[in-house]
């Protein structure tokens, strides 16, 4: 059963990129959390310890074709709708957000589950209604509906971070699908409309973000805190960093969560403007490896697929470096492969073991 | 490219992927634009902010809850102590500031600099203490000079203090910083290095009681390490009462009718098993482990020969002596061997086969019965009694009051004590038992081996009637509010009456040690209030057949005085029971300890305490442990003697 041609088209090169910025964020963690006395297993332990469990992932991943996916959608798709409301009624309360399901031996969090199965989904639909000219508004309304049934029970949790994602992921996947300019306008004017009524439909911890971001310096001990420590760790790293584990931000305990969402701001301030320049270097690789994937796919499908799954990581580097650096509001939103924590690495190593597998099988046998 | 056979040869779909690509590569730009802006063109705004901006997080250490008599005498306190500390990152020359610091604090720049290479190994961000409790002046002293002295702060702390002074320290307990073999454990999980936790009695046993919970304090600093503004407090928590059985003046009148002998003491109420007192001596001041004590100081104490950080109503082993012959009695009375009536004439030894078993008093004590035995304490009845008994019977009466076990002291660290029996020693030397060796056990010597608080116990019982409690000794737990949290009842650990004429024959017996003259314990009568005891003189080395006196032999040498008593007689409430190490003698060295101790419980006027006959020789001439008295007699007459108070001569 098994060919070798799989073997021989395995691409290696996007398996070593990952795996390099991997261990740059394993060599952060280090950074971060030396001083730190815990009587527990190191950070860094841990964090490797996932990426063990997520090389797994990516191999059971890559050993079953991704095109028996494309029967599955529709039932992952309603599991994962039934698993949001699921949380919604029974989840797991923590810090004011209900976002876990305890299945007693491990917490799951459906919401992450979402964006891998938002991309499936889109991918199948978008297989199947192939058409030569753009989407009309009317033809849009079904993928729309699919896209904002998780969207909504996750924003209901409250996650704006996700919501987010699973909504850039979908929408980057409408408009590779081709979306008419006169649809696009109208589009972009309602989600204009929208987002000025959502506001009302917002929390109040998460409308105090976004005031935040617009003017930080008025709440300095409060909400505005993460976003200025963030700036003066990024900003004092000037040119070439003050040194691996020299960082008095991040080592004076400044900077909150710098080992999950904010490490990169301890990256920055320790390695400097060129370190982040290397960093993004290696992101930008990831995803633009991530579309060529898309591009030379064997069918329409693995092209979904690829783009969905690139839009996914994309967005996650996006918004994660935008809110560390001051550009965008905090959405609580980890760097892939970078950031502490075994959700994250999970959801990150499914999709590479995706990209991994449309890439491999792009030739048609 | 062109290998592949796929779908992708569409332009749109081509021009689609370039768009994409183009979209995402934007998009990087756009942070590396905003990075450039942050990290080149405003990084020395952003630096400046860096070293100006600072906040830290002070710990507030809770204080830790009070502990109390069961009277509501506070015996554990808190008081503020100053630490003279340094923050790490603000020191650019060490040495110098070092210098500079051990002119004010007056202390050697060599301790300064070994607790600075100490510090260093603590987190970063943690203030290094360099001097622990400074005195007032020091303090002010230093605080004066803090404007050339960057990164020095003085940290209140609280520490304990003791309002009556050092009183049950063993019990009590020290407390010391977390060891980080004790971090790593999951018990002291939510433990930061450079705390201080419980090392050792009630401090260590009810550690989750007491210890309360830290505040934090969050604040600006700027680079001098001054206090710029508080950001947010969050309050310590104090920890929870904790209210003892103990009574805080027998405690006191106990340890100071020791004097500077070293011994223990075991006071307990025989209606309940509350421990009205426990002494051990020689004892530490708890308040010197609260300033913090100097490696020399803590070496001196671990190193003395005579143990003063051993809780030795625990932990010390000692053959009861003839305390055990009230064991004996009432098993050979039970047995049916022997009567109230039953009458031995002592000549002063006693044949076994080839052997000859001596009385302590050579001349011998004519004919005796139970009364006269155990008032006079005569070991030539108790051989010839223990000889029909066999030491099956007598060991399991000794189990039935509690000694050979532990008894379940809240605490923990009780040793066992030693109960021999056949099996036993066929287990541990592979020998048959012989007959000698029942005769030896049956006077408390030979393998016989109880801890004062057992002997407090068995004392407790034989005032009772049979019943064995748990020794307790927390009443109950309050928090801070003064709710009871956690109360602590009596508890019966096991129960034999004994019959009622038995322990009447032996109640009067014992009544007859104190009250009448000839008793061995006369001297120590208590004219208000008949009590009732047993003496004991446990032997610790044999010392041939040559009488000597008592100041030529070797301190180390002597043997352990013992005594044991309950009162009053007719409606007995306090059980009590006093060892005192190479004190020679139970009558003059014990008996005056307990008849204090007893004076006082009941508020007695004459509670004055008879100055110890035995002065302490030079710590020097102390060697050893003194608790070896692992000494077998065998069947060589113990040379022990016994009660040397005049009145011993007299007949009934």
């Amino acid at each position: 059963m098994f060919d070798r041609r799989l073997l021989t088209h395995f691409d290696w090169a996007l398996l070593l990129v990952v795996l390099v910025i991997a261990a740059l964020g394993v060599l952060n963690l280090v950074g971060v959390t030396a001083s730190w006395s815990s009587s527990a297993l190191p950070y860094y332990l841990k964090q490797i310890a996932w990426l063990g469990v997520g090389l797994i992932i990516v191999l059971i991943i890559c050993s079953v074709d991704y095109r028996r996916l494309e029967h599955m959608a529709f039932p992952l798709y309603g599991i994962t709708l039934l698993l949001l409301v699921l949380v919604l009624a029974v989840g797991h309360t923590s810090m004011g957000a209900t976002r876990w399901l305890n299945l007693g031996f491990i917490k799951l969090q459906p919401s992450e589950l979402a964006k891998v199965v938002i991309i499936i989904t889109m991918a199948c639909y978008f297989t199947r209604h192939d058409q030569p000219l753009p989407f009309s508004l009317r033809e849009l309304a079904i993928p729309a509906l699919l896209l904002a049934l998780p969207t909504a029970l996750i924003m209901k949790q409250p996650d704006l971070g996700t919501a987010m994602i699973v909504l850039a992921i979908g929408g980057t996947m409408a408009l590779f699908a081709g979306i008419g300019t006169r649809t696009l306008l109208f589009l972009a004017a309602t989600g204009l409309a929208g987002a000025g009524g959502g506001w009302f439909l917002l929390h109040d911890y998460q409308k105090q973000r976004i005031l935040t971001f617009l003017n930080p310096e008025g709440d300095p001990l409060g909400a505005g805190y993460h976003i200025i420590q963030s700036k003066i760790a990024v900003g004092s790293g000037g040119f070439f960093g003050k040194g691996f584990m020299k960082g008095s931000q991040s080592q004076l305990s400044f900077l909150p969560e710098r080992h999950t969402d904010f490490a990169f701001s301890v990256f920055a301030e320790e390695w400097g403007f060129w370190g982040c320049l290397v960093l993004l270097a290696l992101f930008l690789l990831i995803v633009l490896w991530g579309l060529r994937s898309g591009r030379h796919a064997a069918d329409r499908f693995g092209t979904f697929l690829a783009v969905g799954v690139t839009a996914m990581l994309f967005w996650h580097i996006v918004i994660n470096l935008g809110m560390v650096i001051g550009l965008l509001p905090v959405v609580g939103v980890p760097l892939p492969l970078f950031s502490y924590g075994g959700t994250s690495m999970i959801t990150t190593m499914i999709g590479v073991g995706m990209l991994l597998n449309v890439s491999m099988r792009r030739f048609k046998f | 490219m062109s290998l592949n056979s796929g779908w992708t040869g569409n332009p749109l779909l081509k021009k689609r992927f370039v768009v994409l690509a183009l979209c995402a590569t934007g998009f990087f730009l756009l942070l590396v634009l905003r990075l450039w802006y942050l990290q080149i063109i405003r990084a020395d705004h952003y630096r400046n902010l860096a070293e100006r901006n600072r906040t830290r997080y002070i710990p507030i250490v809770a204080p830790r809850g009070g502990i109390y008599d069961r009277n509501g005498q506070l015996l554990a306190d808190n008081r503020p102590a100053f630490d003279i500390s340094v923050l790490r990152q603000e020191v650019d020359d060490p040495e110098a500031l070092l210098n500079r610091l051990s002119v004010l604090l007056e202390l050697d720049v060599e301790v300064l600099k070994e607790r600075w290479q100490a510090g260093l190994r603590g987190p970063r961000f943690r203030p290094v203490p360099l001097a622990r409790d400074v005195e007032r002046p020091v303090l002010e002293r230093v605080m004066e000079n803090t404007v050339d002295l960057p990164g020095v702060l003085a940290e209140v702390r609280p520490v304990r203090s003791f309002p009556l002074g050092p009183l049950a320290p063993h019990l009590i307990g020290y407390l010391g910083e977390v060891t980080e073999e004790e971090l790593r454990s999951q018990s002291f999980a939510h433990y930061q290095p450079g705390d201080f936790i419980g090392k050792s009695g009630l401090e260590r046993g009810l550690e989750s009681w007491l210890a309360g919970q830290d505040g934090e304090r969050r604040v600006e600093v700027d680079v001098l390490g001054k206090t710029l503004r508080i950001l947010r407090t969050q309050e310590p928590v104090s920890g929870h009462r904790v209210y003892l059985t103990l009574r805080a003046d027998v405690q006191e009148a106990a340890q100071q009718a020791f004097g500077d002998r070293a011994g223990a003491a075991v006071v307990m109420d025989v209606r309940t098993g509350e421990i009205l007192a426990m002494v051990s001596k020689p004892d530490f001041d708890p308040a010197q482990f609260a300033r913090g004590l100097t490696s020399k100081e803590w070496q001196a104490l671990q190193n003395d020969s005579r143990h003063p950080l051993q809780n030795k109503s625990l932990r010390g082993q000692y053959p009861p002596g003839s305390v055990f012959k009230i064991v004996t009695a009432l098993a050979a009375l039970k047995a049916g061997v022997a009567t109230a009536d039953t009458r031995v004439y002592c000549t002063g030894a006693s044949k076994l086969g080839n052997h000859t078993f001596r009385c302590w008093k050579w001349e011998g004590h004519g004919v005796t019965d139970l009364k006269k035995a155990l008032k006079e304490s005569c070991d030539v009845w108790f051989y010839e009694v223990a000889q029909q008994l066999g030491i099956e019977r007598l060991a399991a009466t000794a189990r039935e009051f509690g000694l050979g076990e532990e008894l379940g002291f809240l605490l923990g660290g009780e040793r066992k004590g030693l109960i021999p029996d056949r099996q036993w020693k066929r287990a541990r030397f592979n020998a048959p038992w012989y007959h000698g060796e029942t005769v030896i056990a049956a006077i408390g010597q030979g393998y016989v081996l109880t801890t004062p608080l057992q002997l407090a116990s068995m004392m407790a019982a034989v005032a009772n009637g049979g019943t064995v409690y748990r020794p307790q000794i927390v009443r109950r737990i309050e928090n801070v509010e003064g709710r009871v949290v956690r109360s602590f009842q009596p508890q019966i650990l096991q129960r034999h009456p004994v019959a009622p004429a038995h322990l009447k024959a032996v109640h009067e017996a014992l009544w007859a040690v104190v009250n009448e003259p000839g008793g061995t314990a006369w001297q120590q009568r208590l004219p208000d209030l008949p009590y009732a005891g047993k003496t004991g003189t446990a032997q610790v080395a044999r010392m041939g057949a040559v009488r000597r006196r008592e100041s030529e032999i070797p301190y180390h040498l002597r043997d352990h005085a013992l005594f044991t008593a309950f009162a009053p007689v007719g409606n007995p409430e306090i059980a009590v029971a006093v060892v005192v190490e190479h004190g020679s003698h139970g009558s003059s060295a014990a008996a005056p300890i307990a008849r204090a101790i007893i004076a006082r419980y009941f508020k007695l006027e004459q509670d004055r305490v008879p100055t110890p006959r035995t002065a302490l020789p030079a710590p020097a001439t102390a060697a050893g442990p003194p608790d070896g008295t692992d000494e077998v007699p065998g069947a060589e007459p113990p040379a022990a003697a016994e009660a040397a108070a005049p009145f011993t001569s007299t007949s009934e």
